[in-house]
């Protein structure tokens, strides 16, 4: 589904990415970890065509198309989503409306009928508690006042509605409560299929007891540096990010 | 300078002679004709306004005042002009769906006397009295309307006074709750270039309560109008008035409008004034007197302005006296090659103490050939007063436009949907619903599909 392969990235000139490689595979939920700083974030935001961000080498495959080649509405139309790490507040444009016209965009460009008020309707309701979403947040303006939790809950109540091929979800255990926290993982793992694939940043391994990732990969300077399975987030819980930079050291005395 | 100047401007004769054949047809009262000549006098004086003007500073008018232009309601005689009757394509584009209203349509200033949506056999409430100006002008029981000759700096004020000839006189009677609003439908057509200068008086009697609906529309063709409107409105004691302004009118009207609002004890008056892309001109000139104490003035305004158009929105809210409160919020979104201006003074009087005095006005640039110039202008001669203000000149949030194309909204689409966000601050203000989704739709129709940033 997705291949990247030898990606740099820089931003205002200050190079992050520095030859990432990575596959995702439909069906697998990968978790990617790293200290802060590593360069996780900005992998989300080149994934999902954030402006600033210039590739200067390397290719990004999406369903056997250039993804960097899109632009950043065609990449959510094809299938990819990012649920941010910091969602944006848009005072004046209802949730409801701001969904209905992505759903609206999306289905013209895949030439799919538009779907009437009462369908949408129905799937709203239908992934309202899906992912357990406060109906009254339905309607207000996009994340206006939300606290960081309902934030993070809008998030994937969106995701809910847009059904994409590939989610990426950039930190977004962090700022929730333990019970807000299974309401998530719950959600998710309920649109897990064999058809999607999920994208997982993470700081701690805590979200991936309740996801369970197939693969865990270590982003540090903008490279993965080591890949496994659930046991490494595990093992990095324990050892912490340190390690990383005494190997670093290492590598280059 | 002016006097090397004006001369040259076409209109300037135009007006000289028009005033001429008004005061030898000695028609008007003794009032009246006194009001007109001081009026007149102070023109001459002041003549059209340049950028030499503080209050025109931004607003150059010059390129529109070299076409000629001939005065309407100055037939021979000096009498009023017969009504015109209104394109209907016109009228059709000011009706707003599903708003429940009595419709009165004034042609060129002129009303034809007909009262729409009113029912039985288009009467009004019995709260609710609708006459021309033409017909009360030198009626002495509407002396005391008519008769203010003074109007400061306000060249075009001085203009309308010395020529007007017709307009709406409403006035709502003492107690008297008009629970429908009245909408009132400006069309402005002619086969030649025209200035037209309505006047209009509306009176709110004491306690009385009313909702007023303005649409401009017209100069849809090749002709010029200069549109020189004068309106004084009367708050009175304990009243209430809702007034909304729609500018929508096409680009061959020019149009100066001055407001002046009375406002006595306890009364409340709202404006929303939307401006919308179309008319080459707009200079609005809103002026909230507050006369008596505890008054309360919420002034709203959106612009959204396109192509090249100029758009002026000054307003002054005169703290006169102590414990009033006034709030003013004006936004506006700047398309194309379209300027915009807004200088907003708050003037509190030392007598005033108690004042609550807020202003904000924000602005959207979209395009970068597009300008804005933002002046607040705060006045304060009392000690103990709330007085706040702000101006803000800013794009598109790209963290908002990145946000939305990140889930498959195209960038068009997206642009469309933050100016409706932003403008809905204003829009929301709106206590009608039908006419706050009218408003949305124009906003809406209005945002090109190609916004260059
Ligand atoms: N807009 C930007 N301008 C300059 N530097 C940036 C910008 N965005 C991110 N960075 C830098 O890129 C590096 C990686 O950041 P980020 O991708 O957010 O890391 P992570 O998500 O792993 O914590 C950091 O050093 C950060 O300071
Ligand atoms: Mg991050």
């Amino acid at each position: 589904m997705l291949i990247i392969k030898n990606l740099h990235a820089e931003v205002e000139g200050k190079q992050i990415l520095k030859g990432l490689n990575l596959t995702v595979n439909a069906g697998e939920v990968h978790a990617i970890m790293g200290p802060n700083g590593a360069g996780k974030s900005s992998l989300a935001s080149v994934l999902a065509g954030r402006e600033n961000y210039e590739v200067t080498e390397g290719e990004v495959w999406f369903e056997g198309k250039n993804l960097l080649e899109m632009a950043p509405e065609d990449r959510a139309r094809e299938g990819v989503f990012l649920a941010f790490q910091y969602p944006v507040e848009i005072p004046g444009v209802s949730n409801i409306n701001f969904l209905k016209t992505a759903i609206g965009e999306i289905r013209a460009y895949r030439n799919l009928p538009p779907l009437d008020a009462k369908a949408f309707l129905q799937l709203s309701k239908e992934k309202q508690k899906l992912v357990e979403f406060d109906a009254k947040l339905v309607n207000r303006s996009l994340n206006e006042g939300f606290s960081g939790g309902e934030k993070k809950r809008n998030e994937i109540f969106q995701l809910a509605m847009l059904e994409p091929l590939l989610s990426i979800l950039d930190e977004t255990d962090s700022g929730l409560d333990i019970d807000a926290l299974r309401i998530v993982s719950k959600g998710v793992n309920k649109l897990r299929s064999p058809k999607n694939a999920f994208l997982i940043i993470t700081h701690y391994q805590r979200l991936l007891e309740y996801i369970v990732p197939d693969f865990v990969h270590v982003l540090y300077d903008g490279r993965i540096v080591k890949s496994g399975t659930k046991e490494l987030a595990l093992e990095l819980e324990e050892k912490g990010y340190d390690w990383l930079k005494e190997k670093e050291e290492v590598g280059t005395n | 300078m002016s006097l090397i100047q004006e001369p040259a401007i076409p209109l300037y004769d135009a007006v000289v002679k028009g005033y001429h054949t008004l005061s030898t047809a000695g028609a008007d009262t003794e009032g009246v004709r006194r009001a007109r000549q001081s009026a007149f006098d102070q023109w001459r004086l002041l003549g059209f306004p340049s950028i030499k003007n503080e209050d025109w500073k931004y607003t150059n008018i010059t390129r529109y005042l070299k076409d000629e232009f001939a005065l309407d309601g100055l037939v021979a005689g000096g009498g009023p002009v017969a009504a015109v009757a209104a394109p209907a394509g016109l009228v059709k584009k000011a009706t707003i769906p599903g708003l429940d209203a009595f419709q009165v349509v004034l042609v060129n200033g002129v009303w034809d006397g007909k009262v729409h949506g009113a029912s039985p056999k288009g009467e009004l409430p019995k709260g609710i009295e609708l006459l021309k100006v033409s017909q009360v002008l030198n009626d002495p029981a509407f002396a005391g309307y008519f008769g203010n000759g003074k109007w400061g700096n306000q060249h075009f004020a001085y203009l309308n006074t010395a020529l007007f000839t017709d307009g709406l006189f409403i006035r709502v009677k003492d107690g008297a709750v008009i629970e429908k609003p009245l909408h009132v439908v400006h069309v402005f057509t002619a086969d030649r270039n025209l200035l037209i200068q309505p006047r209009h008086v509306w009176v709110a009697g004491r306690n009385a309560e009313a909702s007023v609906i303005e649409s401009i529309v017209g100069g849809e063709g090749d002709v010029k109008l200069w549109v020189n409107s004068l309106m004084e409105i009367f708050a009175q004691t304990d009243s209430k008035l809702d007034h909304v302004v729609l500018q929508t009118a096409g680009t061959g009207v020019r149009l100066v409008q001055h407001t002046t609002v009375r406002q006595q004890k306890q009364s409340l008056y709202n404006n929303y004034t939307f401006t919308l892309p179309g008319a080459e001109l707009v200079r609005n000139d809103l002026q909230a007197r507050l006369e008596e104490d505890h008054t309360e003035t919420h002034l709203y305004g959106l612009y959204l302005t396109a192509g090249g158009q100029l758009v002026d929105n000054h307003t002054l809210v005169d703290h006169q006296k102590p414990n009033c409160y006034s709030n003013e919020l004006y936004k506006g979104v700047l398309l194309e090659k379209s300027t915009g201006v807004f200088n907003g003074k708050v003037y509190v009087h030392q007598d005033a103490q108690k004042t609550n005095a807020f202003q904000q006005n924000n602005n959207l640039v979209i395009s970068k050939q597009a300008t804005i110039d933002s002046k607040p202008e705060l006045e304060i001669y009392a000690d103990d007063v709330k007085c706040s203000h702000g101006s803000t000149v800013g794009q598109f949030s790209e963290e908002a436009l990145f946000y939305l194309r990140a889930r498959g909204i195209g960038e068009d689409t997206a642009k469309a949907l933050l100016i409706n966000a932003f403008a809905f601050d204003v829009t929301e203000k709106l206590r009608n619903e039908a006419v706050e989704h009218f408003v949305n739709e124009l906003i809406s129709q209005h945002i090109p599909s190609q916004t260059q940033a």
